[in-house]
């Protein structure tokens, strides 16, 4: 590889959108060499196949056990790998750990060359957790809405309330027993459930 | 209640005192606030507990040497002062495979020199033939699968990285990977040998204990420096593990034991699979046929709880013989003391003299194992990759 050339990045996760944001963050930093694998099967002779400089990977992917075996030196093995973390990289480590990525790297490119990519990896793949607990949380917002709506309609049908009378009692009760008012409207629906 | 603790482990049967110790209350009779993650590569184990993400951890016997070492990646001294398991793992075949071995064999089918002879003939067949060399399966460069196969076929003349292509798959893949053709054999550990075997697609040819008497499989691993620094933490995790492995050692507690693991946090498979493994009572072939084995899997009897720094040193002879590093007596030294019978004596008050039973190994061929002479030990094999 020539040193002005962009290093081969291979992304291996099953996830095509974190991928794609992933590639996406790869190309705008000016990685213009960035492919995807997205199928486990045969993921060795896949990645020998495409040559890579760099793999990332991500940790929830179980064929992460896979890659520790081109460390091994053995005749299938072309190039030696190593892991680009190395004993002077604990924060670096930590850091990808905990944004659930990790990045191997082919012996022979620079340090000073991957630092940008694993540090973009890490950003990216936090990007992408925030946005899958915020689609998490709406989701369960709107989850909740439809039990606190379909509660209210009990309560107004059983004890003769308006709507906004309906959900002060919901509130209230919340708030007197230090639950959430999605809880209290759960155990109103599962209770008008049992005494059907 | 001490601070809380992350404890992660994989799902296996041998993580069985582990999260029995957490599930049954072993760990919060001892004061333990324990959190059990459930992880999915034995890279991510390593990684977490080497940063500190875990106090500690499920973790296959020769990673925590490799670590200890720096072998394969970063040097962090781990320490075991509880060893969750002995033996349990197992290698199966496909249909295919398992017959050609057949037609191969002479003599009895559970002796693992018959079937490594067998092995080798089918080899031999096969490359006269021009076909493919055959693909096996195991789980991790540093683990007792990985070992074992090696050990079991080079006996009988295969070298494992000439004759055959040896490849790392998670757990997970491994039967979907012998259905389909990618593999033609593995060595792991419960539940999934069994799992090829429901599914019909595989063969158990051989329980690990047919290979090795004794084989150190999983233990509790945590770093050096965060022992030296918690000793009655450590002590307290020993004694609920230690109490869980002797629960999960009586038979009459298979049931409960099996639909704990069983739970969708935990192992998640059914409760029935599992309940085998602990009985040592496995189907090994789709046509129903059962094998009975007490030794299939010792959690918890026979000293299998107590580290022994034998087994250790067995782990790192292997990775001499296959050439994943060069033999020097400091990294001996320094792999037996990743093993610890001293902390798990320590934490229990009590010395289990005839636990580390004379027959530490008892391999199936070669000469009987010395921890004290590994390169006269293994001059004795013909078949290694020395570096």
């Amino acid at each position: 590889m020539g040193a002005e050339s962009s290093p081969k990045i291979v992304i291996v996760d099953e996830s095509p959108i974190r991928a794609a944001i992933l590639e996406e963050g790869l190309r705008e930093a000016g990685f213009t060499v960035v492919l995807h694998i997205s199928e486990m099967q045969s993921l060795l002779a896949r990645i020998y196949a495409l040559d890579p400089d760099v793999i990332v990977i991500d940790l929830e992917n179980p064929s992460r056990d896979v890659l520790e075996q081109m460390f091994q030196v053995s005749r299938a093995v072309r190039r030696p790998v190593a892991m680009f973390v190395d004993q002077s990289d604990a924060a670096s480590i930590q850091a990808s750990v905990d944004a659930g990525v990790s990045a191997y790297i082919v012996d022979g490119l620079k340090k000073e060359r991957i630092k940008p990519i694993l540090d973009l990896c890490i950003s990216r793949f936090n990007a992408f957790a925030k946005l899958r607990d915020e689609l998490e949380r709406t989701k369960s917002a709107l989850e909740d809405r439809k039990v606190i709506d379909r509660a209210k309609g009990i309560l107004m049908k059983l004890k003769g309330l308006t709507e906004d009378e309906a959900y002060v009692l919901l509130r209230s009760t919340a708030m007197r027993e230090k639950k959430k008012i999605g809880e209290i409207a759960q155990s109103i629906l599962t209770a008008s459930e049992l005494l059907k | 209640m001490t601070a809380p603790l992350r404890i992660g482990f994989i799902p296996l049967v041998d993580a069985a005192a582990l999260i029995v110790a957490v599930d049954k209350g072993f760990a919060a009779d001892e004061g333990l606030d324990v959190t059990l993650v459930r992880e999915v590569s034995w890279s991510n184990v390593r990684d977490k507990l080497n940063i500190g993400l875990f106090d500690a951890a499920h973790l296959l016997a020769p990673v925590a040497i490799a670590s200890s070492l720096g072998l394969g990646h970063v040097k962090v001294p781990i320490v075991a002062p509880f060893n969750l398991g002995l033996n349990g793992n197992a290698i199966t075949v496909s249909a295919a495979l398992h017959a050609a071995i057949m037609d191969e064999i002479e003599g009895d089918p559970f002796d693992p020199m018959a079937t490594a002879l067998a092995l080798a003939r089918v080899v031999a067949v096969r490359r006269r033939s021009g076909a493919e060399p055959l693909t096996l399966g195991m789980t991790f460069p540093f683990s007792t699968h990985n070992y074992q196969l090696r050990f079991w076929m080079a006996a009988g003349g295969v070298d494992p990285d000439e004759d055959v292509r040896l490849v790392v798959l998670p757990p997970p893949y491994m039967v979907e990977s012998l259905a389909n053709g990618h593999i033609d054999g593995f060595c792991v550990g419960a539940p999934w040998n069994s799992r090829a075997v429901d599914h019909g697609v595989g063969h158990i040819l051989h329980f690990v204990s047919d290979i090795l008497v004794r084989a150190a499989e999983k233990v509790l691993a945590v770093r050096q420096n965060w022992s030296d620094k918690n000793p009655d933490v450590v002590a307290a995790l020993v004694r609920a593990a230690s109490k869980a492995a002797e629960f999960v050692a009586q038979p009459q507690n298979h049931a409960e034991t099996a639909r704990m693991l069983a739970q969708p946090e935990r192992i998640a498979v059914d409760a029935d699979v599992i309940q085998r493994t602990l009985d040592g009572h496995l189907k090994i072939s789709p046509d129903g046929t059962i094998r009975q084995s007490s030794r299939y899997l010792l959690v918890g009897r026979e000293g299998a709880s107590r580290p022994d720094p034998v087994q250790a040193a067995w782990l790192y002879a292997q990775m001499v013989r296959w050439g994943q590093t060069s033999f020097s007596p400091e990294a001996l030294r320094i792999a037996k003391a990743a093993f610890s019978p001293e902390l798990y004596d320590a934490a229990l008050g009590r010395e289990e003299k005839a636990a580390n039973a004379p027959q530490s190994i008892g391999a199936f061929a070669g000469p009987a194992f010395d921890a004290d002479d590994i390169a006269g030990h293994l001059a004795a094999f013909e078949i290694a990759r020395r570096t």
